[in-house]
């Protein structure tokens, strides 16, 4: 690090309140050249505030930013990429029906007589991902490419722009392992370049991987900055949660809990390729953990159990009885319930009521005369809320507006409140915050300590690990391990079975 | 295993073909050659007819390419049959009362200010175009009849005429110079410009487009005012055709015209502008009316077939 030069940026004393309600307090952050930063907290820390107000997307109320040594004002998008802020999107910022270098030269295109010359677009996008060291046709239209390659789009549109700085957003959410390490080797070729990266995640062990140093954010304050390995990833939690790290990670012996009552039992279920005989049984009270590489037929084997997927081969029991699920609703009868991955999607309608979207599956149960009693609506409601301890103003905001983290709480307030045996979750914790992370791992021993059993999904293995009794893991549709939880000494161990090199 | 290798770049070339977009073309063909055989003895393949064909599609073709801009922006322009009543009235009376000039000026602005007026709602006070546009629908409708007491306004000047009407360059009739300007100027924008680019970028990602930098409420604004003007041309062309102004030219025009884009492998929800292609679909849709008539079919048997065909067009232009 070139500590003559200074920082890129430094951010002094930024403050930023929405109505009466302070979301940044004073807070100071500076990124070095070439460096990468991690920036962490819970949601609603101030993480994002920050980041907008230096893409331009907020105006802060007081203090002042630098680039480079020099004082700028950063008054709306276009400033903000004048002076060298690129921003990598959590929510993808492409134009599916563009190709990849129309993307890159979106605005920027490269013209003759006033008119675009795609293949000099073309050949600059090549030589763009030449210096990334990536392999990657310009000429394809976004829409048909992968996640991993839509984000290393993104990348290359903001390198075109001469971003000095990449601000990336949980980069990794939506990538499998080996294109995480792909990513992960480009930042770092990124930086011998003197570009400087500001990394949000809530992964620590990506964190220790790539940043330089950290900075966390807690209630709109800067609680902590300093170089990663003067710390202990405790605390950083303890930074990031304000107290000590509970024991949500901690793996608990449930044993007296399960019971030997098999409740569901698949034997060679098979769904086109993706799923290809799979055979399990899962006991009353059991936690059972799907572990596995994107793509490799966990969550296609939950839908051909919930009915989504029609299965071509196999059967399903539940209690020794065989059943049909030719559908949702049919598995809903036969008291299963899957809490989708993606839950702003399939989980809920964000723009309706959080009442409405709790009573939805019970709607059946909700009448007076066969028309909908908002009176026993709002009851049912109340009673999930309570349960789920779900926080909010009134049951009548819009599911939208609350936090991640309680919007999982609706979607699993929701589910459970059709009192299903068996609980399938697709990837429960994904992009909610550690405390909010815990809180969802004890609600699910709570769940199935109170006689329910569930499946569960999992690519953050430490929490796999923290709460599954027992662990498949499923490789190209098949189950190509089965280990109970006292047989896996450590993450390691796992995440070698995953890779299938053990 | 030597004959699988040589027909997988076949292959994967077939996979990628995007039927969805280029599907006009086959059934332009098929729907051509299956009336040239079935309607050989009524005349379908005369040059006269064919002229006829193209010479009647003219003013759908016209605002089916400025169409293909609005839809492309993932917006509705409902009104375009009303603007070119309401430009053919007002080209004719501006004639009678002004002169020439005057007159064309004052036709093309009635559907500038129109589309301005769409645009504005619709970028800056945020209103849903079918909404708005569905309002200038019958507010524009009814301002053509009030202003002319729903009389036909007749049009004298032989220049005007000759200019988008029956008139000749040479051996080629002028309305065919105009449809080829605006279909050539159309997809050039479309495909070479940053307007183009910019247009179906705020179609395809709104909130990518503005975090990019694509001024998308100016992109509204002008597709809409380009509609409308477009509208307005069609509408000039109508009166020259017709040597009249009358509020009913262009009446329902605007189902033609979306079926025509759509047909033409633009996609309703934005993001993608084939200009050549609704030329295809405006043309496709001429053929089958005429071919329909050749049949012998009525005017409502006709309207029966031309909603099926509308109604297979937007199942098409459905999201995988």
């Amino acid at each position: 690090m070139s500590k003559e030069l200074g920082p890129v940026i430094e951010m002094r004393e930024i403050s930023k309140s929405f109505g009466s309600n302070p979301v940044l307090k004073a807070v100071d952050f500076s990124v070095e050249v070439g460096e990468v930063h991690a920036l962490a907290g819970e949601n609603g820390a101030g993480k994002s505030t920050l980041m907008k107000i230096l893409q331009g997307v907020y105006q802060k109320d007081s203090g002042s930013i630098y680039i480079s040594g020099s004082k700028v004002e950063i008054t709306d998008t276009f400033s903000a990429k004048k002076v060298g802020i690129g921003m990598v999107f959590q929510e993808f910022s492409l134009i599916p029906s563009l190709t990849v270098a129309q993307n890159i030269f979106l605005t920027n295109e490269p013209t003759k007589y006033g008119l675009i010359r795609d293949s000099k677009a073309k050949s600059l996008a090549t030589e763009l991902f030449k210096t990334m060291e990536v392999d990657l046709d310009p000429g394809r239209l976004v829409e048909s490419l992968p996640t991993a390659l839509w984000q290393l789009t993104e990348i290359a549109k903001a390198l075109a722009q001469d971003a000095k700085i990449l601000i990336m957003d949980e980069p990794t959410a939506s990538l499998a392992k080996h294109e995480t390490e792909g990513l992960f080797s480009l930042i770092q070729r990124l930086k011998k370049k003197g570009i400087s990266i500001i990394y949000i995640s809530h992964r620590m062990d990506e964190i220790y991987r790539i940043a330089d140093r950290i900075t966390v954010l807690r209630d709109g304050s800067r609680v902590l900055t300093s170089r990663l390995e003067d710390l202990t990833p405790e605390k950083i939690v303890e930074a990031i949660v304000g107290r000590e790290a509970s024991a949500h990670l901690l793996h608990h012996d449930r044993s007296e809990n399960i019971s030997e009552e098999i409740v569901l039992e698949l034997e060679n279920l098979t769904c086109g390729s993706k799923v290809q005989g799979v055979s399990l049984k899962l006991r009353r009270g059991e936690i059972l953990g799907l572990a596995g590489l994107m793509g490799s037929g966990r969550t296609e084997l939950l839908n051909t159990v919930f009915g989504v997927l029609r299965p071509t081969s196999g059967t399903i029991s539940i209690n020794g009885k065989r059943i049909r699920n030719n559908s949702p609703s049919d598995a809903i009868s036969n008291r299963i319930a899957l809490i989708p991955e993606d839950r702003r999607s399939q989980g809920l309608v964000l723009d309706h009521a959080v009442t409405e979207n709790l009573t939805l599956p019970l709607i059946d149960q909700l009448t007076v005369a066969g028309l909908l009693s908002s009176k026993k609506v709002l009851k049912k409601s109340q009673e999930i809320i309570k349960q789920f301890e779900i926080k909010l103003a009134h049951p009548e905001i819009k599911v939208g507006s609350l936090s991640g983290g309680n919007q999982q709480r609706v979607v699993i307030g929701k589910w459970l409140a059709t009192d299903p045996e068996i609980l399938m979750m697709d990837e429960p914790t994904a992009g909610v915050d550690i405390g909010t992370k815990g809180e969802i791992l004890d609600l699910v021993r709570t769940i199935a300590n109170s006689g329910k059993s569930i499946i569960l999904i999992s690519s953050e293995l430490p929490e796999l690990l923290s709460v599954s009794d027992r662990i498949l893991v499923m490789k190209d549709g098949r189950v190509s391990k089965s280990l109970d939880r006292k047989e896996i000494p450590n993450e390691e161990y796992l995440q070698l079975a995953i890779q299938g090199a053990s | 295993m030597s004959n699988q290798t040589a027909f997988a770049p076949i292959l994967s070339r077939l996979k990628r073909f995007e039927w969805r977009q280029n599907i006009i073309y086959i059934a332009f063909v098929a729907v051509f050659l299956l009336f040239a055989v079935l309607l050989r003895d009524s005349g379908f393949t005369n040059p006269n007819n064919l002229m006829n064909i193209l010479r009647q599609t003219a003013t759908i073709t016209v605002m089916a390419v400025a169409m293909t801009y609005v839809i492309a922006a993932a917006e509705i322009d409902l009104s375009v049959g009303s603007i070119a009543g309401l430009s053919s009235v007002v080209t004719a009376m501006s004639i009678s009362s002004w002169g020439l000039v005057p007159g064309i000026m004052a036709g093309l602005s009635v559907g500038l200010v129109a589309g301005a007026i769409s645009g504005g709602l619709v970028a800056w006070l945020k209103v849903p175009s079918f909404l708005v546009t569905l309002g200038m629908l019958g507010l524009l409708v009814g301002v053509a009849r009030w202003i002319t007491a729903s009389a036909p306004i007749p049009i004298a000047d032989q220049t005007y005429i000759a200019i988008f009407g029956g008139g000749q360059l040479g051996p080629v009739p002028t309305i065919f110079i105009w449809v080829t300007l605006v279909v050539g100027i159309g997809a050039i924008v479309m495909n070479k410009t940053k307007f183009g680019r910019h247009v179906r970028a705020t179609g395809g990602n709104l909130v990518a487009a503005g975090y990019t930098g694509v001024k998308t409420a100016r992109v509204k604004f002008i597709v809409l005012m380009l509609s409308g003007g477009g509208a307005a041309l069609a509408g000039m062309l109508y009166a020259g055709r017709l040597q009249s102004g009358r509020f009913q030219w262009g009446t329902g025009d605007e189902l033609s015209v979306i079926a025509a884009v759509i047909l033409g492998g633009t996609s309703l929800f934005g993001g993608r502008g084939q200009v050549i292609g609704s030329l295809f679909g405006a043309v496709f849709i001429g053929l089958i009316n005429n071919g329909l008539i050749l049949m012998g079919l009525d005017v409502s048997q006709q309207q029966v077939v031309r909603g099926a065909i509308i109604i297979l067009a937007v199942a098409l232009s459905r999201k995988k």
